[in-house]
């Protein structure tokens, strides 16, 4: 049931618990529970909007930077992770199996302002080696969902 | 003196379905439509991949007449692990150009023609089997299943209509257009009356995958004494969303398969190499695709039950394929005049229940296969003419 619940969720948040109980054949109440308590374990973190910045007329600028860092006795990775993911302009921070460490996806209004924010605030933090910043060009897919085109029912109308 | 150019069978067959109808639909094109017998899904990407990639290889040769034996030895694999059936890929399975050969193959394969001899056909289901079986030179009995049985076949229907010229039984579950399935214990009841009287079985399964219930989809293949006297039809349109790759199989016993295989080999040649080679890819991997979509469908099939309920309208809850089957015999109207009248008034449209045969008065065929944001749409507008219609009285 849970599962089910997170598999209709994760792709549209925005349905209702009437909708949801009719899809899965459940009790309205049962699955209000299920989605409050998975609220409070933290198993649902947020519901959130996919947007194509690309279509408006907001400018982003998004980066992936590789950072390589020593990691702190006691500590391992996760103090350094955490006063990266502090920052409210990085939007997701992930260690990594091999080559560097951290992998931090940041979003900025301008180029200048990612670039800033890795000389000025990311390299000079005391565990951090080394950074290496790619910048996205062009976003095809996110979260699972195609953004550069929207596909047409091509259909026959009647098919018996 | 001229002669006439066509075959007076072909001339006197009945065209498909309600082509006045039809032709009024394609001319609408901001019409919604819920008459589409295939999945909305797109052929899982790693089943395409395979496709693009045996073109890339050069892999653009026939198969064998029968078709790769790597494909056949999976169909095995598959039948085995899901529903508990084997059969010999060298001699007992035959790939076609969809399930619709495989359906012409059987006909021909086992027919002689002008001798009277019959073939059982239950309706509502799908539209080709009594053109197939009277191109076939045999003489179609039709038997009207009923919605009081939730349109399965019962055994009292089924020897009501057995003469000593019956020679096949055409088992179309789960069926298309009422959504109706067959279970072990419907089955069990015809079974004994099948053997006594020397009666084969074309068992059409192209939506075996598409079951609602925790039993799934049984073959009558799989019941003893049955095997060797049912051709089974299967093929990838429906499970793996696979409709334009136009492949299927049929399974029997070994003289059947082999008449079948000779005339597939001089009409046909082979079913489409691409297609067999991404079907390999399907069987392998493929099993996890068909559970998303099939939960895709459950939920979408409950959405319409459960609007079809509020609305008061009667329908049968169907275990099977993507369609529900409404009852719109209280509003007083035909199906095709309910069906036109939707069209024109609210732009839905839906088939009539009698493009399925005439036992498909006051239903109508509504596919699933569409997103949920198409299907509210149009269930919205059905409501509203549904309503118009009872406030109205006419």
């Amino acid at each position: 049931m849970r599962e089910d619940i997170l598999r209709i969720l994760e792709k549209n948040s925005r349905i209702g618990i009437d909708e949801l109980a009719i899809r899965l054949g459940a009790d309205e109440l049962e699955v209000a529970n299920e989605i409050k308590a998975m609220e409070t374990e933290g198993v649902i973190c947020g519901y959130h909007t996919l947007i194509d910045w690309e279509k408006t007329s907001i400018e982003t600028v998004s980066a992936l930077i590789e950072v390589s860092v020593t990691p702190q006795r006691g500590q391992g990775f996760d103090s350094i992770a955490e006063r990266i993911y502090n920052y409210p302009e990085v939007q997701a921070v992930y260690l990594m199996s091999s080559g560097y460490d951290l992998l931090v996806n940041m979003e900025g209004k301008t180029l200048k302002e990612v670039a800033s924010f890795v000389s000025d605030k990311l390299s000079t933090l005391d565990s951090v080696v080394g950074t290496a910043t790619h910048f996205v060009l062009k976003k095809y897919k996110d979260h699972g969902t195609i953004l550069a085109k929207k596909k047409k029912d091509e259909r026959e109308k009647f098919v018996l | 003196m001229t002669k006439d150019p066509l075959s007076a069978v072909t001339v006197a067959l009945k065209p498909s379905g309600i082509r006045k109808f039809f032709d009024v639909v394609n001319e609408m094109p901001d019409a919604i439509s819920l008459g589409v017998g295939e999945p909305d899904f797109d052929t899982p990407w790693h089943i395409r991949e395979e496709g693009i990639f045996s073109l890339e290889q050069g892999r653009t040769f026939y198969t064998s007449n029968s078709g790769l034996m790597e494909l056949r030895q999976e169909i095995d694999n598959y039948l085995s692990r899901r529903f508990g059936v084997s059969y010999d890929p060298k001699n007992e399975m035959l790939i076609t150009v969809g399930g619709s050969e495989g359906i012409d193959l059987t006909f021909r394969a086992m027919i002689n023609p002008g001798q009277g001899e019959e073939i059982i056909i239950p309706q509502p289901s799908y539209v080709s089997y009594e053109p197939c079986a009277i191109l076939a030179g045999a003489k179609p009995v039709i038997i009207d299943l009923k919605a009081e049985n939730d349109f399965r076949l019962t055994a009292d229907e089924l020897k009501a209509v057995i003469t000593d010229k019956t020679k096949l039984l055409v088992l179309p579950f789960p069926n298309n257009p009422t959504g109706a399935v067959m279970e072990r214990k419907d089955l069990e009841e015809i079974v004994p009356i099948l053997i006594e009287n020397d009666i084969y079985v074309l068992s059409d399964e192209i939506y075996a995958e598409l079951t609602y219930t925790d039993k799934g989809h049984v073959t009558i293949a799989s019941l003893p004494g049955m095997k060797e006297r049912t051709i089974l039809i299967n093929g990838f349109s429906k499970a793996y969303a696979m409709t334009g790759w136009r492949l299927g199989y049929a399974c029997g016993p070994e003289a059947v398969i082999a008449q079948m295989t000779k005339i597939h080999q001089y009409a046909i040649m082979c079913a489409p190499t691409t297609s067999q080679y991404a079907a390999v890819e399907a069987l392998r991997n493929g099993d996890e695709d068909v559970a998303e979509m099939r939960d895709a469908y459950n939920q979408r099939r409950r959405f319409l039950m459960n609007t079809f309920k509020k609305l008061g309208l009667p329908c049968f809850e169907p275990y099977g394929a993507f369609y529900i089957f409404p009852c719109i015999k209280e509003l007083g109207l035909s199906s095709e005049e309910f069906a036109t009248r939707l069209l024109m008034e609210e732009k839905v449209a839906v088939v009539p229940g009698t493009a399925f045969g005439d036992s498909g008065e006051g239903f109508l065929r509504i596919s699933y296969a569409y997103s949920m944001e198409a299907l509210k749409e149009a269930l919205g507008r059905i409501e509203h003419f549904v309503e118009t219609l009872r406030s109205t009285g006419a």
